[in-house]
């Protein structure tokens, strides 16, 4: 039986109740408790630090040179806070309310408002830790708006707000470091949770640099390891980003909630060819100021700049008036989408539409600058001119990116974009304090489930990475530590750390001794066609069975013709990839067995058999308004457990942004 | 833009380990798409050596989309490659023409050892910001974000300092392998904020000496590191350092 | 922190390299002014006089130690730092990056710099010892006697291409150097300042060209006769 553990009280209460009532350690016991934190994006290096701060004993992981890599760093927008310092309206009712809605109504409520009351301190501490947010001339912040809101809430450092936070992070993780209070691994990858008389009491991890398996102790472990977008094999990930942590978690027991709840981002730059191995995010941001549009023709091949402005569609807007460009990523996705399948896309592929930002370089931002600089009637290249000064202010690190990638200069031509796999809302199921469904282990930032529901609104990763590892997890541990105090620290040789041990080891030995003939890339490109073509921006019976189907005859081929090179006790990355790849076949499975179980669609997940006439989403809260946690019992088996979500504030409706 | 598809040779330097004693091993790629990007290219030839049961070549990627500073080529005489202010993996394929011979390397300095072939451990980096980069303010203490007015220019140069990703080019490029482009952008970064101002003396002092322990060489102001930088963090923050590092020192009273 | 961490940390011997550096740049300023008196087209008078202040004030005498123990810091200082940053990188690259970043002059410090040493000891042998110790010839000027120190430059350049070559290519070495060292000094010492590093970069180059400029017309005025 699931039970969240959600305070009680009103909504706006539990999380100062929560607070008032935990259990606490006193510092002379918090020296005793060790915390092995994996990850060290912006939940991992956030809640080493913190907990570093507090005088538990922390060792930290990750699979990077450094933690200053962890793929928070490329965020690109911004961060949410309800500060109100725009005076326009905001507050953390409506944050809450904001995500609760944009997440469609399938994320926890006391988790999302806790979200939301904690923003304001995430801002505050950033700023004190050196954080270069933009400001205003008069030097106060300044804010900007992001895509499924209608207030300006979204803290930015000019295109890389979320290299500047995890620098921040990482710098506070460094300087516990130095006072001897973290331990830092790095070039560390974890490969098994050990679980001992049911309580997560450590972790099993690979030094990559030499080969060699590690045992690790832990009073508690946190996982912080970011999300699976790679199961797609082309998202907006890292290369390296995994879900191998989260995974060996959830075969030790740790249910796996909501795994189909994949984000789609609109704005990402087209795949050009076979060869990608990547693709490349544009922020959203950029749809505050750029105009989404194909040609009103299908099949029309001419250079955007020859198409004249009446033979333009400008589909979100027309689609959705209230909101026009700036509708969440879900809505935008599945429009551009719908718009190539009709045939309306651009570009050699057809599979992208135009992001266009003339008519607001010369109309928004040139004639603002005229005026400003008191020039009368200027003509329209003296406003392009004045414009592109302004832009380049805002997103000149996005304009420069998208010409070093395509070799098109965005100032001149329109950009071309289209959805790409960017984040997963789903993850490890975790109760209302980050604990996963066994004891002791803890899913923080993107690899838990908990806050975006069905679909994550901009800016609001990063809010909750931070929120998670600075301000729930240092109090949310303690209920659970000071339960721990008389535990001694369990020695590595605990039989249980031994059979994990092997277990990992005869995995790597099975993986190696294969010896066939295909490729771990190919395997995994394999992979991504399947999830992309089936279980991507729509979703149908019919193909999610015939996905499950295709992905057991991969796994089958995997482990009988996967060729691996290089041996065991060295620096081996196609082997550190085969097993990431072994584990993504695995979920693969899962997420489309979850994909088939919701037959509504909800946010990011969009069932075929379920839209309204328009071809708008159709939620179906009767039957589907719960969390679907999977359990894991044996090789294709899993077992469905349902939270049922309650609204008590705010009520569900059928989202519209028309 | 017109594309179009070409035939290379790539020298790599080959190393099996930090002891090894390393070499180049010459590799003709084929059929390369001028719109990959360079380390596409590295993936499509690492597949072909997979298939012929060579090990491929490691080299040090993540985001791929030049932020995380992981990538880390010297490519024909340049870290990073031809283009301005640029990560090898940005760089893409219509830098080169067919027939074009292009020399890979590692990042080459005493403070940063090969680990494997293109691989460098830089983890000097990290102990270098331990010796000092940040700021000490436990989570909780902070107070209101707009409590202090930052004026715009110093908040913008700040920024531009700290847009540094940690890649070490200014090192490999540096004739004198040195760290002074990176601890000047911490330094440079942290000292012009007011949050910054209480720990700005032992910061320097602490970094400077942590970079001299490291095995980084001195500056010599040559720009080098500055021009290759992917960021274009500029070199006035070295003097900025130097500023920082002697009033600390001659003011320091222990 | 001791003053013996402070002045031995990387940035310190920078700034010792920087101090020296301007100080030596000082001294140009005084020895070109003075030099140029044999331009004064009056058979060295002026200049002889000139020489006789410098050698016989009890202040310049004083500043002359100064500078001695300059120029020695400034080279030993140098060398030590050329070593240990050319030690900072064991393997070096088989593609050297060349000019793709710098000037070359800008890494050539160190070879400048030494080729400026090799000169100083040949332009000392030539006129600082014959001036402080072994003695010059004495020369009349309004019923007083002077060292002919300008007589002595006659003799060292006139009809002596290979000297006078030798002097011309030092002061393309001090050019060189001086186009660097003149601003880099500068940024050592902490100029962040935008305009002023512009300033000091104009100024520096216009220095680093006329200086050496005017040093080399010396020999090569003398030797061509225009200066008797």
């Amino acid at each position: 039986m699931l039970d969240s553990k959600i305070p009680s009280g009103s909504l706006d209460q539990k999380w100062t109740s929560y607070k008032g009532h935990c259990k606490l350690v006193n510092p002379a016991n918090k020296r005793k408790l060790e915390v092995i934190v994996v990850g060290t994006g912006l939940a991992g290096a956030s809640a080493a630090a913190s907990l570093g701060e507090l005088g538990y004993q922390v060792k930290a992981f990750c699979f990077q040179d450094s933690p200053r890599r962890a793929h928070s760093i490329a965020a690109q927008g911004g961060i949410n806070a309800a500060k109100n310092y725009q005076n326009d309206g905001d507050s953390v009712y409506r944050l809450f309310y904001d995500t609760i809605k944009g997440g469609d109504y399938r994320a926890r409520e006391a988790n999302v408002h806790r979200l939301a009351e904690v923003s304001v301190n995430i801002i505050d501490q950033c700023v004190a830790q050196g954080v270069p947010f933009a400001r205003e001339y008069g030097g106060l912040l300044n804010n900007r708006s992001f895509g499924g809101t209608q207030v300006k809430r979204t803290f930015y450092a000019a295109g890389q707000t979320g290299q500047q936070l995890l620098i921040g992070a990482y710098q506070a993780l460094e300087r516990q470091v130095a006072l001897g209070k973290v331990t830092m691994y790095t070039r560390h990858e974890m490969l098994d949770v050990v679980v001992i008389d049911g309580k997560a009491r450590g972790i099993i991890c690979r030094n990559l640099v030499t080969g060699e398996l590690e045992r690790h102790f832990g009073h508690a472990v946190l996982l912080c390891t970011g999300g699976y977008g790679n199961v797609f094999y082309l998202s907006t990930n890292a290369m390296g980003s995994n879900v191998t942590a989260a995974w060996k978690a959830h075969k030790k027991g740790a249910y796996f909630a909501n795994p189909c709840f994949t984000q789609i981002h609109p704005t990402c730059i087209p795949v050009s060819g076979d060869h990608q191995s990547k693709l490349t995010l544009m922020s959203e941001s950029l749809r505050n100021d750029g105009r989404i549009w194909v040609p009103a023709k299908a099949g029309d091949k001419r250079p955007a700049n020859d198409i004249p402005e009446e033979e333009r569609d400008y589909f979100l807007e027309r689609r959705y008036p209230a909101f026009g460009n700036l509708v969440p990523r879900d809505v935008a996705s599945r429009a551009a989408k719908e718009r190539c399948d009709a045939g309306y896309g651009v570009g050699t592929t057809g599979q992208a539409v135009y992001l266009d930002f003339k008519y607001n370089l010369i109309n928004k931002y040139g004639k603002a600058e005229a005026n400003k600089q008191g020039i009368q009637h200027p003509d329209t290249e003296t406003l392009i001119r004045l414009g592109k000064e302004v832009v380049k202010e805002e997103y000149g690190n996005l304009f420069d990116m998208y010409e070093k990638i395509t070799g098109e200069n965005p100032y001149e031509v329109p950009m071309r974009i289209y959805p790409a796999v960017h984040y997963t809302m789903g993850g490890l199921w975790v109760d209302y304090e980050l604990m996963t469904s066994v004891k002791g282990l803890y899913a923080l930032g993107e690899a838990n489930f908990s806050d975006h529901g069905a679909n994550r609104l901009g800016a609001s990763a990063l809010m909750q990475g931070l929120a998670d590892g600075y301000f729930v997890i240092p109090y949310t541990i303690g209920n659970y530590l000071a339960d721990e105090i008389a535990t001694k620290p369990i020695s590595t040789d605990h039989p249980a750390f031994v059979e994990a041990e092997q277990q990992a080891a005869d995995r790597i030995q099975k993986l190696m001794s294969i010896n066939g003939t295909k490729t771990v890339e190919s395997f995994h490109k394999r992979l991504g066609k399947i999830m992309w073509d089936e279980c991507g921006m729509a979703r149908s019976e019919k193909g999610l069975t015939k996905a499950i189907e295709e992905i057991r005859q991969l796994k089958k081929e995997f482990w009988s013709d996967v060729k691996i090179p290089g041996s065991i006790n060295e620096m081996n990355p196609e082997l550190d990839k085969a097993g990431r790849v072994a584990d993504f076949i695995e979920l693969g499975e899962l997420m489309c067995i979850d994909a088939l179980d919701r037959n509504e669609s909800c946010g990011g997940h969009f069932r075929e058999e379920s839209q309204t006439e328009e071809g708008e989403a159709l939620r179906n809260d009767q039957q589907y308004a719960y969390v679907a946690a999977w359990a894991y019992q044996s090789e294709n088996n899993w077992q469905l457990n349902k939270e049922p979500l309650t609204f008590d504030v705010a009520k569900p409706s059928q989202r519209s942004y028309k | 833009m017109q594309h179009y598809t070409m035939n290379l040779t790539l020298k790599v330097w080959r190393q099996k380990n930090a002891s090894d004693n390393g070499h180049f091993e010459t590799y003709p790629v084929k059929d390369i798409s001028s719109e990959m990007s360079f380390l596409e290219m590295i993936d499509v030839l690492n597949e072909q050596l997979i298939k012929e049961g060579k090990e491929p070549i490691a080299f040090d990627h993540d985001c791929r989309e030049g932020i995380c500073g992981m990538c880390s080529m010297y490519i024909n005489g340049r870290p990073h490659g031809p283009w301005q202010h640029n990560t090898t993996c940005q760089l893409h394929m219509r830098a080169y023409q067919d027939g074009d011979t292009i020399v890979v390397e590692p990042w080459r300095a005493n403070a940063f050892p090969v680990i494997k072939d293109l691989m460098v451990d830089r983890s000097a980096f990290d102990r270098i910001i331990q010796a000092g980069g940040y700021i000490s303010v436990n989570t909780g203490n902070a107070v209101d974000a707009n409590a202090t007015p930052i004026e715009k220019d110093k908040a913008d140069d700040a920024f531009a300092a700290a847009a540094c990703i940690g890649c070490g080019a200014c090192v490999a490029a540096c004739k004198n392998s040195s760290a002074m482009l990176f601890v000047g952008a911490k330094v440079s970064h942290l000292a012009l904020l007011p949050q910054g101002s209480p720990e700005r003396k032992n910061r320097a002092l602490n970094m400077v000496a942590q970079m001299d322990k490291e095995g980084f060489g001195a500056c010599t102001n040559t720009g080098a590191c500055e021009a290759v930088c992917p960021k274009g963090i500029s070199i006035e923050n070295i003097a900025r350092l130097n500023r920082e590092y002697m009033m600390a020192g001659l003011s320091d009273d222990k | 922190m001791k003053w013996s961490e402070l002045f031995t940390s990387s940035v310190g011997k920078k700034w010792i390299m920087g101090l020296t550096g301007i100080f030596l740049i000082l001294f140009l300023i005084v020895h070109v002014g003075l030099n140029a008196c044999i331009f004064a087209m009056d058979g060295g008078v002026m200049f002889n006089k000139a020489a006789h202040f410098m050698g016989s004030n009890a202040v310049p005498r004083i500043l002359e130690i100064g500078l001695f123990a300059g120029i020695i810091l400034h080279i030993v200082q140098g060398w030590l730092l050329e070593l240990s940053n050319r030690s900072a990188r064991k393997k070096g690259y088989a593609v050297p990056m060349g000019n793709k970043g710098s000037k070359w002059y800008s890494r050539s410090m160190g070879l400048l710099g030494t080729l400026l040493f090799l000169f100083l000891v040949m332009h000392i042998a030539h006129f600082w010892v014959p001036s402080r110790i072994t003695g010059l010839d004495p020369v009349m000027i309004d019923g007083k006697e002077y060292h002919n120190l300008f007589g002595e430059m006659l003799q060292v350049f006139q009809g002596n291409l290979v000297v006078v070559i030798l002097y011309v290519l030092g002061c393309f070495a001090l050019a060189w150097h001086l186009l660097h060292g003149f601003q880099s000094a500068f940024r050592t010492l902490g100029l962040t300042n935008g305009r002023y590093i512009a300033l000091v970069e104009s100024v520096g180059i216009l220095f680093s060209v006329l200086v050496p400029l005017v040093f080399a017309l010396m020999p090569v005025s003398m030797y061509l006769g225009w200066i008797k």
